[in-house]
């Protein structure tokens, strides 16, 4: 596991101001596509720093291109599971395995009480869970250990061009709130109802 | 031009998803099946409570049978899962918004329903065990004593029948992400099909009903009593032919359902409208129109309308399609389901 991920721009800046969450806290993420380049660093990072196993990804590169030529448009974006506010993996898991985690008020899998029934699987509208080759569904945990020491997850802190912003969302001053106050943005399936929790600046 | 490339390469969730194979699809029809034997059996249950001959009714021969086919769906589920040495996590919890914990516990009261059900009639079915175990037959005679406990015992199994037949729906149908799901008539109709396919599988068992005398050892008797014969004489006309007609019911109500969810499907919302397209006009429309609708409904229906005017002779044969059907039900909803998807509004 790489623990020397460093946050480019200073924990002074994280935008969890540098401090571990607190039980009031509910993370979520900003991702600017007008700056992704889709490099892969994230999806990298990630896998290095939760060991994820070969052949698999808990985050990764998306590339919608839409229009007619010569109008054409594209958005690249990082995805990853959502930390839905509400999530239907935790409510249609059997076992508890799957729920909802302080501080951050984040969505993680417990392996050692994970049946493996994929139920979860099934009720994910974003396909963002897989089967760990141990037996256990597995799934991004926006680096839960290290977010709750106030460090940005690692996807986070390995962007090059600066486009990904982690924080607490009801945290008025924290930049991703300050961001989607300025910005335009959209979430994944917002009809899904699912309510997601990482957002995309336009 | 509307086009999405993705890096994501996840075994079973890309290019589709396909984390259910068969276990699921087995493991719900033998849940339905049993679900309608249960129904079918405590119907019987409660009329043999009133009074009426207890011989008249296949339906209360048969829950040893019931038990042995929700074993073989357990074992279904049981090989379906991924990390199956915590699979007794399920038992140290009770998680309300999931229909599979609600499913699990129901399974152990059905369970001890079967169970119950079956000590009426083992220990003279199958006297090996009777004699070896005076307790069964002490419980079995207590059980018998009284016409309360049997219609006690009747309430129990066309409840938890009930209960069961309807969660193999809901199990599918509370999932958003699977437009194809998204019904809450998948319960009754899993439950309708259960009844026609409990009601078949008694069909098909009462044609192996042993032969006299029945064999009472260890081994013969333990197979005969799964369906304990009703006695020297075969089932009477009128059981077999009220039994035909009430799968006729079923059959008509299934048709019905199957009929309302695909207007369901095709009035809602694009992704539902592009879900019934899998099984109505898509890759799976064979199966749908083929082997649930044609040789599942249809062909029995009509199989069984000319037995009952005794045109044609009776046989098993329409039994064994409607068994069919009622699998490639629960094939089709697992699979397809899988395969439909909320659809990205700016791909329309």
């Amino acid at each position: 596991m790489l623990t020397s991920f460093a946050a480019p721009n200073g924990g002074a800046q994280c935008p969890t101001g540098g401090r571990a969450g607190t039980d009031m806290s509910r993370f979520g993420m900003v991702i600017d596509t007008r700056k992704c380049v889709g490099c892969m660093d994230c999806v990298v990072a990630c896998q290095t720093e939760n060991d994820v196993p070969a052949g698999y990804c808990r985050d990764w590169i998306t590339t919608e291109v839409r229009g007619q030529f010569p109008a054409v448009s594209m958005e690249i974006r990082s995805e990853r599971c959502n930390h839905c506010d509400n999530p239907p993996c935790v409510s249609c898991c059997p076992t508890g395995a799957s729920h909802v985690a302080e501080p951050g008020h984040v969505v993680l899998v417990t392996a050692d009480k994970c049946i493996g029934c994929k139920a979860c699987i099934a009720a994910c509208p974003y396909d963002a869970r897989y089967v760990h080759p141990d037996g256990y569904v597995d799934k991004c945990t926006f680096c839960h250990h290290r977010t709750k020491e106030g460090k940005d997850p690692a996807c986070v802190s390995v962007c090059p061009t600066h486009c990904m912003y982690f924080g607490d969302l009801d945290d008025p001053k924290s930049k991703v709130n300050e961001l989607l106050r300025t910005r335009k943005f959209h979430t994944l399936l917002p009809e899904a109802g699912t309510r997601p929790r990482v957002f995309y600046l336009t | 031009m509307f086009e999405i490339t993705t890096t994501r390469h996840n075994p079973l969730i890309d290019p589709s998803l396909a984390v259910w194979s068969w276990e699921i699809p087995v493991y719900l029809f033998a849940g339905g099946l049993v679900a309608g034997m249960m129904i079918l059996g405590g119907l019987a249950m409660l009329r043999a409570a009133r009074g009426d001959d207890p011989r008249t009714y296949f339906s209360l021969h048969t829950p040893l049978l019931a038990f042995v086919l929700i074993n073989l769906g357990m074992g279904a589920l049981f090989l379906d899962l991924a990390h199956k040495l915590y699979v007794w996590r399920v038992f140290l919890t009770f998680q309300p918004g999931s229909p599979m914990s609600w499913g699990s516990w129901v399974l152990i009261a059905v369970y001890g329903a079967l169970l119950a059900s079956a000590l009426i009639r083992l220990p003279q079915a199958w006297p090996w065990l009777g004699q070896r175990v005076p307790l069964l037959q002490r419980l079995s005679d207590w059980l018998l004593a009284s016409a309360g406990r049997v219609k006690a015992l009747g309430w129990a199994n066309i409840a938890l029948g009930t209960g069961l037949g309807i969660y193999t729906g809901i199990l599918l149908n509370t999932m958003v992400a699977r437009p194809l799901w998204n019904s809450a008539i998948l319960g009754p109709l899993f439950l309708v099909s259960g009844l026609s396919a409990g009601a078949a599988a008694m069909h098909v068992a009462s044609i192996f009903l042993p032969r006299r005398p029945p064999p009472q050892g260890m081994i013969g008797g333990a197979v005969s009593a799964l369906c304990q014969q009703l006695g020297d004489e075969p089932p009477e006309r009128r059981t077999v032919d009220g039994l035909i007609r009430a799968d006729l019911l079923f059959l008509a109500v299934e048709l019905v359902l199957l009929g309302l969810l695909v207007v369901n499907l095709q009035t809602s919302s694009a992704s539902h409208i592009a879900a019934a397209a899998l099984i109505v006009s898509g890759p799976y429309a064979w199966a749908f129109w083929g082997v649930i609708i044609a040789l599942g409904i249809l062909v029995p229906l009509a199989l069984q309308g000319l037995e009952l005017g005794h045109r044609i002779p009776h046989t098993i044969l329409p039994a064994l399609l409607v068994l069919v059907g009622g699998f490639a039900l629960r094939w089709v909803m697992v699979n397809a389901g899988q395969a439909s998807h909320i659809v990205h509004a700016a791909g329309l």
